[in-house]
């Protein structure tokens, strides 16, 4: 099995998608000649074709709509949005289109096309670089929304989300597009969209993370191991639909639940998670549910002791557990 | 229908406008009865909302002379559309039925467009190739352009229809899918049906320029005016258009210069921003009128055959109502369904 960058791993999932079926397509912004800002489809238009690999005009909102049309004719877009902090004048677009047109034309037409936008603070964006967006597009029900934080899963997920009948946000988040390796299997390797995996087996708080944060949480659970504190870490992989059998077997085997994410607090990913397992799973807890998240400011600051005080890390996590597991 | 032979007779003897743009007598008549039947159908539809019958009606009233005209320049069933909300006539002619309409009305069971869950009017069909809206104006423009994208990329010949009122030509949407299509010389018409007003608001509080055509300069595309309550001058100027999107030529904005005779919709109250003598002048120019007056003029129309046309329109919409009526509601359940495809477990 070779090793490959979360970005490596990326761009062989695209480029074995393309070369498996002619009906996918990449367009975005500077995707072709230039291989993409974060070269992501890097090389693929020479191998592909400028027929296969569009540079688009800076127009989000067109980047979706042509997509929704190109899906609805029978071809399977990916669509790249070049920072996910720009995919806003595309929100109608992907909300109220993509998202509704099985539903709203009772399953005639639909919208088989991937969304990738590279998401996430950590590498100085401020304002307009940093953001996680999943909050808004969660709430869009035939919408999917995935964030792989591994290779592996990276490759799984995005072949699985190109193959997909309904329109998938795919979520990558571009701190680890060059700072994590790992194994990625060969060949042809599909994972479900829909399902968590448990990370790190443990027996005392159950930690619910997703992308940058998952490896923060990892590293938290390292530490805490050596104070005999065993976490367990559940990878969500898919942020809608929740994968709630994992989630809900573990949280009845710990009772302790830290739902982690950098997205900000309020109506966050983990008010859901904290309202689910209250409803499905009350009488299992044995502490109130935690959350460690970025705080409710509108943006991560540009300098290094702002970004700093926004993101949560491994130390923050750590303390939130370890206050947790004593509780 | 046939046509009379005084008719005939007297139709060869006139330099006919449909026969110089290759319509046979039979297609000018079938132009005119869709344009009959999609007036009569939304009068009715009208009648039914006032008598509390239905919940909401938005009418293509006016504007059936464009869009009876532009069907017939596509193949119809063969190329796509992406109406919006006042393509009756449009969507009749390319092979709707009134008691699919009627259905979408009552809110009923079978409803082709979107098993009744959209408000009436939102026409769709997968087997006529034509996509389902949403309501938020414009937002079918750049996907129009994407299904031109995906006729070019799968390599056939056919073209995308979209209209849209000139309302929409404020919203970014316009903007960003004719700025692609121009880029990419894309198959596709847009059709902007001009009525003069985004609901109450009128063309010069819209535009800073006169025309919507006027803008094609800047997506290099040709943009072309027409009198939109003449379906022959549509037909002739969409049959350009088209052709140009068949030979790989690229995209066309064609402004049909219409107006809206009624209320935006059944929630609308037009006398409180526009004069009744405005909308009395404008009913001259009606195109049902006119239809009936050209087909008069080249011997192919008289009164005992336009009784016939409307005696035949009263029965298509009595049965279409009665069907739509008499039909059930869907069960329950079906709210729940089509929400994700297949593969989800």
């Amino acid at each position: 099995m070779p090793t490959k960058t979360f970005l490596e791993a990326i761009r062989d999932t695209l480029s074995d998608e393309m070369a498996r079926d002619e009906r996918v397509f990449i367009l975005g912004e500077d995707v072709g000649k230039t291989g993409g800002v974060f070269r992501a489809p890097e090389g693929l238009q020479e191998k592909f074709g400028a027929a296969r690999v569009i540079d688009t005009p800076l127009a989000e909102l067109a980047i979706i709509g042509v997509a929704i049309g190109a899906a609805a004719v029978g071809l399977h877009p990916i669509a790249e949005i070049q920072f996910a902090d720009f995919i806003f004048p595309a929100f109608d677009q992907i909300v109220s289109e993509a998202a509704k047109m099985r539903y709203r034309t009772n399953g005639a037409w639909t919208c088989p096309m991937v969304i990738r936008t590279p998401y996430g603070g950590g590498i100085h964006g401020g304002l307009y670089h940093s953001q996680s967006i999943e909050a808004y597009f969660c709430h869009a029900p035939g919408l999917k929304v995935v964030a792989p934080s591994t290779p592996a899963d990276a490759k799984g997920l995005l072949a699985a989300a190109v193959r997909d009948p309904d329109p998938v946000l795919f979520l990558e988040h571009k701190k680890l597009y060059r700072s994590i390796k790992g194994d990625v299997p060969d060949g042809d390797f599909v994972l479900p969209i829909g399902r968590a995996e448990v990370n790190r087996v443990g027996s005392d708080v159950t930690a619910l993370a997703y992308g940058a944060m998952l490896h923060e949480t990892l590293a938290a659970a390292e530490e805490l191991a050596l104070e005999n504190i065993e976490i367990e870490v559940v990878d969500l992989r898919t942020l809608q639909p929740l994968d709630r059998e994992t989630i809900l077997a573990s949280v009845r085997k710990t009772g302790k639940v830290c739902v982690i994410h950098e997205d900000t607090k309020t109506m966050g990913l983990g008010a859901e998670l904290a309202a689910l397992i209250t409803e499905e799973a009350f009488l299992d807890l044995d502490a109130p549910i935690r959350r460690v998240t970025g705080p409710d400011l509108p943006g991560i600051p540009f300098n290094e002791v702002g970004e700093h005080t926004f993101l949560p890390n491994a130390q923050k996590i750590a303390d939130a557990l370890r206050k947790l597991a004593a509780y | 229908m046939a046509v009379s032979k005084v008719a005939e007779q007297t139709a060869a003897k006139v330099d006919a406008r449909h026969r110089a743009l290759d319509l046979t007598d039979a297609q000018a008549l079938e132009m005119y009865w869709y344009i009959l039947l999609s007036r009569r159908l939304d009068e009715r539809m009208w009648i039914l909302h006032r008598q509390h019958e239905v919940a909401f009606h938005i009418s293509g009233i006016g504007h059936e002379g464009t869009q009876v005209g532009a069907a017939f320049a596509l193949k119809r069933g063969y190329d796509f559309v992406h109406p919006y909300y006042r393509d009756m006539a449009l969507s009749l002619t390319i092979g709707m039925t009134p008691r699919d309409l009627m259905l979408a009305l009552y809110g009923k069971q079978g409803e082709p467009s979107s098993g009744a869950r959209q408000m009436p009017a939102h026409y769709g069909s997968r087997a006529l190739k034509i996509v389902s809206g949403s309501s938020p104006v414009a937002t079918q423009i750049p996907q129009a352009a994407g299904i031109a994208f995906g006729i070019r990329y799968k390599g056939t010949d056919q073209v995308a229809l979209t209209c849209f009122g000139e309302g929409s030509t404020s919203e970014g949407d316009f903007h960003e899918g004719l700025n692609w299509a121009g880029i990419y010389k894309l198959p596709v018409i847009f059709l902007c049906q001009n009525n003069q007003y985004a609901i109450s608001v009128p063309t010069d509080k819209e535009m800073p320029v006169k025309n919507v055509a006027d803008r094609a300069v800047a997506y290099g595309l040709p943009g072309v005016i027409v009198d939109g309550n003449d379906p022959l001058e549509v037909y002739r100027v969409m049959r350009e258009a088209v052709a140009r999107a068949r030979r790989g030529e690229g995209a066309t904005l064609v402004e049909a210069k219409t107006y809206r005779p009624v209320p935006h919709s059944s929630d609308d109250d037009d006398r409180t921003y526009r004069s009744r003598e405005e909308v009395e002048a404008w009913k001259k120019k009606d195109p049902v009128l006119r239809m009936r007056q050209y087909l008069e003029s080249v011997g192919l129309m008289d009164d005992a055959k336009a009784q016939e046309y409307e005696a035949r329109a009263k029965e298509a919409v009595d049965d279409a109502n009665q069907f739509g009526k008499n039909a059930p509601f869907p069960p329950p359940e079906a709210a729940l369904e089509n929400v994700w495809g297949e593969s989800r477990k």
